[in-house]
């Protein structure tokens, strides 16, 4: 009796301890921090006030940026989708005996350094890059392309190419969900092949999609490194901002007030999927 | 041409391994055939072939003289009821149904009116806005039929339909089943391993057996004479009975019957309710018999008694209401079937 009441305690204490210590202190506080402020000496006034908010809701700065933030998100999980979606089809139907190499294709990736990869895209995108080089040698253009790096479309390309896995796993595990009798069934009662993808395989891969979206959409929204490495002035996102704010400015209440506000449209973009998901898987 | 579904020589193979041999069948229109067979015997990949979802190996189908083996899956005017329903899990009752109207571009209004009679003969139309895991097996099975039926295909599959269900809703079923086929007179081709339904259900079976068609015939004829040994113990219960033929007379060890055979080994079916105890009156055409009650089963209707004859041969008879038996048996001789050696 009294080993398995130890047990259970060593089974859920450090867990516990972890959670507390390193999530939910934390996370306290930030929420703390973003209602103090900074007096003239730029220490950390301890007096609750709405000051931090006031200011984000006042500066259009942080409205631009989020907007910015949101609509590279967008074009990530568009791009991601439309990668992803035909790549996880033709692993499912008809890789036949390679699927399991083209899925351990698809994985790999995830293992090598994001770093490396963002790099790898300054290496391709910048004016003597490979791209441009390409470009220019064959005539397709005089002068190098500028607009390729530092610029939103690098930082969109990069975080596509990060996260089409992230897209291609869920969905890969909802097409294989699908019962083959389904499709027979679908094609015995008449339907092309088109006709069985747009009203059997789609519709019921939707759970999958809207998940690897979700993924694909709140990471590329909080990331940092994309727009630092490859992007310009025009690409800064959310999430440069809070780090500014902590780091140059030295302004922990204010950026953890910008925290604040990304955790809270986080955690409402994920109650509104998972809302979704359930309903559809339900039906 | 000969017949409405001609298949002509069909055969499949998987690799090295010969799952179809050379089938040839003619099946005739509005008629319910049954394919009865183990697993393994092919029934399903014939079933398979002929909705187009394997390709024979050789062969031909043909449908009302069109070539059908030469036709996609979704062109052939054949529907399959599938052993798993395969109902769409994210469609209604009704938009199951109506799928195969949709995907052919029928306008609403006929949709609507086909799907709400099709859900009416099934009795489902109360259902028609629930989703299917809201129905029973039962339910499930009826809207799968519907589906299949309200597109009046020239030939419905059945696929081990009713092998889901529980044995009462399956005699109930299987009734309903043949009922309705006559009602809309569509060819029905049932597969199935149960025998007992193959019979109760079918106008013609067609025994397969690895791969190659053992015997077919109306239930009662294959039932009845049994042309191998095979098709003898799979349709009910059968004694198998060796003797040999000398001379016209075929000497069982307990008992002997005149044959019009070749001299030679010869193996005989004899159905366990065809002996009964022998009664005193003389009849020229019975074949008597002593043997010893070993074992008795009672089974309400009737009882299987287990007889150990002179010579260790045991048989099965089967007996009406408990009566007395004095260890004397007979059976007619016309009830004897001469078996052919595989």
């Amino acid at each position: 009796m009294a080993t398995r009441r130890l047990s259970a305690w060593l089974v859920t204490v450090p867990p516990l301890a972890w959670i507390t210590l390193f999530l939910f202190v934390p996370y306290c506080l930030l929420f703390c921090y973003s209602f103090w402020s900074l007096d003239a000496n730029q220490q950390v006034l301890r007096h609750a006030t709405l000051a931090n908010y006031l200011h984000l809701a006042t500066t259009p700065l942080y409205l631009t940026v989020i907007l910015r933030s949101m609509r590279i998100a967008f074009s990530v999980v568009l791009l991601s989708l439309a990668i992803g979606y035909p790549l996880a089809c033709f692993l499912v139907f008809q890789a036949g005996r390679y699927r399991r190499m083209l899925y351990q294709a698809v994985i790999i990736p995830l293992w090598i350094s994001y770093l490396v990869r963002a790099y790898a895209w300054k290496v391709i995108f910048g004016n003597e890059g490979v791209m441009n080089t390409l470009l220019l040698w064959c005539h397709a253009t005089r002068h190098p392309l500028g607009f390729l790096l530092y610029s939103p479309f690098a930082v969109i390309v990069t975080l596509t190419h990060i996260y089409v896995p992230f897209v291609v796993l869920p969905v890969v595990a909802s097409l294989e969900k699908i019962p083959h009798e389904l499709l027979e069934s679908s094609s015995d009662l008449g339907a092309t092949t088109w006709q069985t993808f747009t009203r059997v395989i789609l519709p019921l891969s939707l759970p999958g999609v809207l998940s690897g979206a979700t993924f694909a959409f709140l990471l590329s929204f909080g990331d940092f490194l994309a727009p630092l490495l490859l992007g310009g002035p025009s690409s800064v996102m959310i999430a440069n901002i809070v780090a500014n704010l902590f780091g140059a400015d030295y302004n922990w209440p204010l950026g953890a007030a910008v925290a604040v506000l990304i955790l809270v449209m986080v955690l409402a973009i994920l109650t509104i999927t998972q809302r979704l998901e359930r309903r559809w898987r339900a039906a | 041409m000969s017949g409405f579904l001609s298949l002509e020589d069909v055969s499949k193979r998987f690799g090295e391994h010969a799952v179809l041999e050379s089938i040839s069948l003619d099946v005739e229109q509005g008629e319910f055939l049954t394919l009865l067979g183990e697993s393994g015997s092919g029934k399903t990949t014939l079933l398979r072939i002929l909705a187009g979802f394997e390709q024979p190996t050789t062969g031909r189908l043909l449908l009302e003289d069109q070539r059908l083996d030469v036709m996609p899956p979704h062109r052939r005017p054949i529907h399959t009821v599938f052993q798993s329903y395969a109902l769409f899990p994210h469609m209604t009752v009704f938009d199951n149904v109506a799928y195969g109207l949709r995907v052919r571009g029928c306008a609403r209004d006929e949709m609507t009116a086909r799907v709400g009679e099709a859900l009416e003969k099934v009795r489902m139309e109360q259902f028609a806005k629930h989703f299917p895991r809201q129905i029973s097996g039962g339910q499930k099975q009826r809207v799968a039929l519907a589906r299949a039926l309200v597109n009046r295909p020239r030939l419905l599959l059945l696929d081990e339909p009713l092998s889901a269900l529980d044995a009462n809703l399956r005699l109930e079923m299987q009734r309903e089943l043949k009922v309705l086929q006559r009602e809309v007179g569509i060819t029905f081709i049932f597969v199935t391993h149960d025998q007992s339904e193959a019979l109760a259900i079918s106008d013609r079976v067609v025994l397969l057996h690895r791969g190659k068609v053992e015997q077919c015939g109306t239930p009662r004829a294959i039932y009845s004479t049994p042309r191998t040994a095979y098709a003898a113990s799979f349709l009910g219960k059968s004694n198998l009975i060796a003797g040999t033929v000398h001379q016209g007379v075929a000497d069982c060890g307990a008992f002997s019957v005149p044959v019009t055979l070749a001299d030679g080994p010869v193996t005989f079916s004899l159905r366990p309710e065809c002996i009964a105890p022998a009664s005193e009156e003389n009849n020229e055409q019975r074949v008597r018999f002593v043997a010893e009650v070993v074992a008795e089963q009672f089974h309400g209707a009737d009882s299987l008694l287990t007889l150990r004859c002179a010579g260790g041969m045991e048989l099965s008879a089967r007996v009406g209401s408990p009566r007395s038996h004095d260890g004397r048996f007979a059976f007619e001789a016309q009830n004897l079937v001469t078996l052919e050696h595989e």
